[in-house]
């Protein structure tokens, strides 16, 4: 282990300091006692406690998960769609201004996607709910998703595929059984993008929903303006808790996924 | 025991496995395949071999249903499948990538075909333990693709494109991966499995070696066009032309013009200072005809003294030799400029070599150690 020059050092303290004290700083005032969110008066669970029973959050939180597992599975199975007929379509008329048509959302400002998803929805005459909310998360994050998964079928050896119809598949079968599977991970991640994304949109969430149904992220915009309180804090410790543990899980399963792979081709090469 | 030779291409009653019949194939304004018309027969052991880019994989590909022809037809035991899908084909193909299904195992990987075909459980145990018998894998059928080494998925890719018993196998550079100790033990196995499995085998491959090594018959390719088709020793012996001749093995072209002087032998005039060359032809020429003698290098002989009796003699200098440990390449540069290689066994040691660089010698050949090739 070599030993790092002080410049580092300093880099490194500055860059995790700007990065983390505004979230450590959350998260400790969550266990305040007092009820001003900027004196402390004491340890206390006490803002934990009362979040459980505040009936308004704990819907916002239902809504949010359900928009975000139903908007996420529908832009994952549209998005990787998407992204196999780009890499595999081959050239057809009109390929490159649809690629570029699936990319733009991505930098496409989100109060004009929502302005736009909100007239159309009026204009259709639906309801704005949580059925609103899912369709526009789908669109914004399905765009993501293609990105994800058609990076990694650009890497995807053509030849697997073709050896799977060689063999007696059907197109559909070939997708089913060998490039769905191979590509996994990648739909996975994709998945878990979206998922984040439709968890944490705060602009297009407000534009589609409606007086019955509010998303978690709305309900803390709008608390906050009247104040902020503890049980914020601590329903965002809670947030920053759960996402932690998925990032540092699915990382954690990878890295030994890659580790191992490495370890026995290595084996294989040797005997 | 017979003792008839496997030749069913000089035989008319035979009737071909796979009729190319006027194939074209373009992409755009490229034309990859020209015109081509070929015949390959049963239990053939075929090889397409030519530069990158001389369409010997389209080809391939056309033969697989990856490819479809633009004009032509292709026949499969007397039936047009040129526009019949993948899938429905009784064509099985080995990868160069060997496209070996990475989340299954090599079990797996092998019953793949035969699961498509909702063959029976008891019959596709019975036909992967066969396969994996076959190709010396018992002990690795539960491994992933991963967890063996280059040369075991070499043979994974064989088992796996021989278990569904297909009536054509296409091998596409199978060897291209291996070094070249392991490729040449596998060139043999290859042989060996074709033998026991009566399989026709159709083989592209830019290793001329390897395409003499295995096939019955070699096709010499070049810019989509089939340039000769013959077995591997005429393919040698006879090329039909200086492409043919260049492309396979080491030779030298000697251009000049032809004169006739009767029993199929033709004087070429090819320098303004030395003597004419005597060759035999049975393709005739005419007086003052461009030809062009084609001489393998090991088939002209060096001595230090003029040979009493050889037709053809010519003195020159050494110029260099590549020492290849079994035999070495004399260059000889000619009194005219010209540089003739010649090339002898080394069936004494090194040290006790006879000949060294700038040393004067003579080069001879017989009159029907050459081949005359129109230009």
């Amino acid at each position: 282990m070599t030993r790092m020059s002080w410049f580092n050092t300093v880099s490194l303290t500055l860059g995790f300091a700007f990065l983390y004290i505004p979230i450590v700083i959350l998260v400790i005032y969550s266990f305040n006692e007092s009820k001003l969110v900027t004196v402390w008066a004491g340890f206390s669970t006490k803002w934990y406690g009362e979040l459980l029973r505040n009936d308004a959050f704990l819907n916002a939180a239902w809504v949010t998960i359900k928009v975000a597992v139903v908007s996420s599975t529908f832009a994952t199975v549209l998005g990787t769609m998407a992204a196999y007929v780009m890499v595999r379509g081959g050239r057809f008329f009109g390929r490159t201004l649809f690629s570029g048509m699936i990319y733009a959302p991505l930098v496409m400002p989100e109060v004009i996607t929502g302005l736009s998803l909100l007239l159309l929805f009026i204009g259709i005459g639906l309801d704005r709910g949580v059925l609103t909310i899912i369709l526009a998360h789908t669109t914004f994050s399905m765009c993501y998703v293609s990105v994800v998964v058609s990076s990694r079928l650009v890497t995807f050896d053509r030849s697997i595929e073709e050896a799977a119809l060689d063999l007696g598949c059907t197109p559909s079968e070939a997708f089913r059984l060998v490039t769905l599977p191979i590509i996994a991970p990648a739909v996975i991640s994709g998945w878990l993008l979206a998922f984040t994304l439709s968890l944490d949109d705060l602009v297009i969430a407000s534009f589609t929903s409606g007086p019955a149904a509010t998303t978690l992220p709305i309900k803390i915009f709008s608390a906050v303006r009247l104040g902020v309180s503890p049980e914020i804090n601590a329903l965002s410790t809670i947030m920053i808790a759960i996402v932690a543990t998925g990032v540092i899980t699915t990382s954690l399963i990878s890295k030994r996924q890659v580790v191992r792979q490495r370890r026995e081709e290595q084996e294989a090469e040797r005997s | 025991m017979s003792n008839t030779v496997f030749a069913p291409w000089d035989d008319p009653s035979e009737r071909p496995l796979i009729k190319f019949q006027n194939v074209t194939k373009r992409f755009g304004t490229f034309t990859a395949i020209d015109d081509l018309t070929v015949e390959i027969f049963e239990r053939e052991f075929f090889a397409l071999l030519g530069p990158s880019g001389c369409g010997k994989t389209t080809l391939m590909r056309m033969l697989a249903g990856f490819e479809t022809p633009t004009e032509g037809a292709i026949d499969l035991a007397g039936q047009n499948i040129a526009m019949v899908p993948p899938n429905l084909r009784s064509v099985n193909m080995m990868f160069q990538s060997y496209a070996l299904f990475p989340h299954l195992s090599i079990w797996d990987n092998i019953a793949f075909g035969l699961r498509r075909e909702r063959m029976p459980k008891d019959q596709i145990n019975e036909r992967v333990s066969e396969m994996l018998r076959l190709t010396h894998l018992e002990k690795f059928a539960r491994r992933k693709p991963h967890q063996i080494s280059g040369g075991q998925r070499q043979r994974v890719a064989l088992a796996r494109s021989l278990a569904k018993a297909p009536k054509l196998l296409l091998l596409d550079e199978p060897l291209g991966a291996l070094d070249k100790k392991l490729r040449q033990e596998t060139q043999f196995e290859l042989m060996d499995i074709q033998e026991k499995t009566g399989t026709t085998f159709v083989i592209v491959t830019h290793d001329q070696e390897e395409a003499m090594t295995v096939a019955s018959r070699v096709a010499v390719m070049d810019h989509g066009k089939i340039i000769q088709i013959a077995t591997p020793d005429k393919i040698y012996e006879e090329p039909n032309s200086v492409y043919v001749a260049d492309f396979i093995g080491d030779v030298n072209i000697i251009p000049g013009t032809a004169t006739p002087s009767g029993d199929d032998t033709f004087a070429i005039q090819w320098s303004e200072e030395t003597a004419p060359l005597t060759a035999k032809s049975a393709i005739p020429f005419a007086l003052d005809e461009t030809c062009h003698l084609a001489i393998r290098p090991e088939k002209v002989a060096i001595t230090a003294d003029k040979p009493d009796d050889a037709t053809n003699a010519v003195q020159g200098k050494i110029l260099d030799i590549a020492y290849l440990g079994n035999s070495s390449t004399y260059h000889v540069e000619l009194t005219n400029g010209a540089v003739i290689k010649a090339q002898t066994a080394n069936t004494r040691r090194i040290s006790r070599r006879a000949f060294t660089w700038e040393d004067t010698v003579w080069l001879s050949w017989t009159a029907t150690a050459g081949v005359l090739l129109a230009s």
